[in-house]
């Protein structure tokens, strides 16, 4: 049952700062993404929470207990690497039972809690293959049970999925989830992708720059993102941008929105997700909502949904449809679309 | 890559590649077991020159300072050199590259001329010769094709198979114990061959560098062959040619070079 913090850390390789005075807190049990784009520090935080690099300042506690100083070794942290880097001397039995026989358990335990991790992750009977007998899916699974056999106080997890091809990655995200729960175990992974982070989280933190922009539950994210970047980064958004005049954002052409709580002086720039936009019917009544015009430039067929790419003063909209059957825009139509204020959010530029 | 069956041609050219490697020394293998010294047909068995050889204390002395001199070059080079290997795929430094560079001009240069380098230089700070300074320069010798062959298995490393092993609690001792070592086996097996035959074979270096009366199994050969030829050479060198062949055979049996371990 661990709490990890990790207060005012700063990592700086040469010249270069990888985190800037970075807190963030992951609470017992809880299952955190960090999101970020590559370069963003988010591996970097991981590594520094493993204990395979220090913080240049700042503390990482586990429970209120310091680990800024200890190595990876004396730290109890589960890690699941990206590579899944089994050891392809040894049998899928003896990569599990590691970190036992590192701990120096009898025996007749070491087989008792093999099978047992072997059981979650469902490999019982691959006990005596080699790594380079198993599928990706299995190797992965391996990978996973060796994380978490010794019972760590955190699983770390770079990258998890990224290496399966898609079907298995659907399969394996409801898995990870599953077994994430079974353990209760604090857990952090690292992605870049951004719906694997809304999907697995409870939590997702948004790294940019080695700095966590924003931070929170998934939905809260994704509705209420506080930056353009995290709007843009987590999902698509159509950002606008205008001068704020009486808790409304004046657009250069003289479009007045209403977002979704009273512009100040200083906001400029609202996001509205493209599945938040309506194209009217030509005599439809848009009601409260905002409204602006603009010509159809493409129609994008993809099953489930339709996507238009809608001509602005000079810029392309997106604007995203359920697939109903009914004849929707067809391309070099002039449309009114329309969007709630609570889904015009105003973020920071 | 799909193996195409040989016809027979292809087969007989093979042939011929493998008894121009082999045909000198079958010669001579078959002629340290014929009575006559002066290579007459047809061939009279005997183990006359094996004989001989049991009686000769120059030679026998010599070959065990060749194995005692090959053993020791083979534990300091493969371990010096694994070591080096192991610094060189770790750590980002300045300097690196061109150290690793430098790494290979010594593969070469003619052994003659780093032979008379290294009587000049030990001389010079006071080593001198004798089997220490030819240990000394059998070691400088090997080091290059230990770190190379060593290196060649590192690239196909995952640093993160440490990570991995460290996060699971293993100190950096057991780490290597358990995880760097066995994966560096072959590599460090092939090495340790490299700086055997490296120094088993060498005669130029250790010629410059051996006093007289003590010297090297190549280096008593050569003066022998100077006074005058006898079939004690064949015999002699079949048994090292043996024992060669064992050696490689059964190593090449247990590892495929350069690949994974089967």
């Amino acid at each position: 049952m661990t709490v990890i913090s990790v207060e005012g850390v700063t990592k700086t390789f040469g010249s270069h700062d990888a985190l800037t005075d970075l807190s963030v807190q992951f609470d017992d049990g809880g299952f955190y993404a960090l999101l970020g784009p590559s370069g963003s520090g988010k591996t970097t935080l991981l590594r520094l929470i493993a204990g395979f690099e220090f913080p240049t300042s700042g503390r990482i506690l586990f429970n209120g207990e310091h680990m800024e100083g200890l190595p990876a070794e004396k730290r109890d942290v589960g890690m699941m690497f990206q590579s899944y880097a089994l050891f392809p001397n040894m049998s899928v039995f003896d990569n599990v039972a590691f970190g036992l026989t590192v701990r120096k358990l009898p025996a007749a335990e070491i087989r008792t809690r093999v099978a047992e991790a072997l059981e979650l992750v469902r490999l019982t009977g691959y006990d005596k293959r080699r790594p380079h007998e198993l599928s990706g899916g299995q190797r992965q699974r391996v990978a996973l049970a060796r994380a978490i056999v010794f019972r760590p106080r955190v699983l770390l997890l770079d990258e998890p999925l990224s290496a399966l091809d898609k079907a298995l990655r659907l399969g394996m995200q409801v898995e990870l989830r599953r077994i994430q729960r079974d353990v209760g175990i604090t857990t952090i992974f690292v992605t870049h992708d951004q719906e694997e982070a809304l999907t697995l989280a409870d939590r997702v933190g948004v790294l940019r720059d080695g700095r966590l922009v924003q931070e929170g539950p998934p939905k809260q994210l994704y509705e209420r993102p506080a930056s353009a970047f995290t709007a843009t980064f987590l999902g698509e958004a159509n950002l606008f941008t205008g001068t704020a005049a009486e808790g409304r954002l004046a657009l250069p052409d003289g479009t007045l929105l209403t977002p979704d709580r009273p512009a100040a002086p200083a906001d400029t720039t609202c996001a509205v997700r493209p599945e938040r936009v309506d194209i009217l019917a030509p005599a439809e009544d848009p009601g409260a909502r905002n409204v602006i015009t603009g010509t159809v430039s493409e129609v994008i067929f993809a099953g489930t949904s339709l996507h238009y790419l809608v001509d602005w003063q000079g810029r392309s909209l997106k604007v995203t449809a359920t697939n109903r059957g009914a004849e929707g825009a067809a391309a070099g139509e002039t449309v009114r679309l329309a969007f709630a204020p609570r889904d015009t959010v105003l973020v920071t530029p | 890559m799909r193996a195409f069956s040989l016809g027979g041609l292809g087969r007989v050219y093979l042939v011929l590649v493998l008894l121009f490697l082999y045909c000198p020394i079958i010669v001579m293998a078959v002629m340290s077991f014929n009575e006559s010294q002066f290579y007459t047909l047809p061939v009279k068995w005997s183990f006359k020159w094996y004989g001989a050889l049991a009686g000769n204390e120059r030679i026998l002395s010599a070959a065990a300072n060749s194995v005692g001199i090959a053993v020791l070059t083979t534990l300091i080079a493969s371990v010096l050199g694994t070591a080096a290997s192991l610094a060189f795929f770790r750590y980002r430094f300045r300097g690196r590259e061109v150290m690793q560079l430098l790494l290979f001009p010594p593969i070469a240069i003619p052994w003659l001329i780093t032979g008379t380098a290294m009587l000049l230089f030990f001389f010079w700070i006071g080593i001198g010769r004798g089997l220490h300074a030819m240990l000394l320069g059998h070691v400088a010798l090997a080091l290059p094709y230990v770190i190379i062959v060593t290196s060649a298995r590192l690239k196909a490393y995952d640093p993160d198979l440490e990570l991995a092993a460290r996060s699971m609690g293993a100190p950096p001792w057991m780490v290597f114990r358990r995880v760097t070592l066995p994966f560096l086996a072959p590599g460090f097996l092939a090495a340790a061959l490299f700086a055997f035959a490296v120094s088993f074979d060498q005669f130029v270096i250790s010629y410059f560098l051996s006093v007289p009366g003590t010297s090297t199994l190549p280096v008593e050969i050569y003066t022998a062959i100077r006074k005058g030829f006898t079939p004690e050479i064949n015999a002699i060198s079949t048994i090292v040619i043996g024992f060669s062949m064992a050696l490689l055979l059964g190593v090449a049996r247990f590892y495929k070079f350069g690949g994974e371990r089967k």
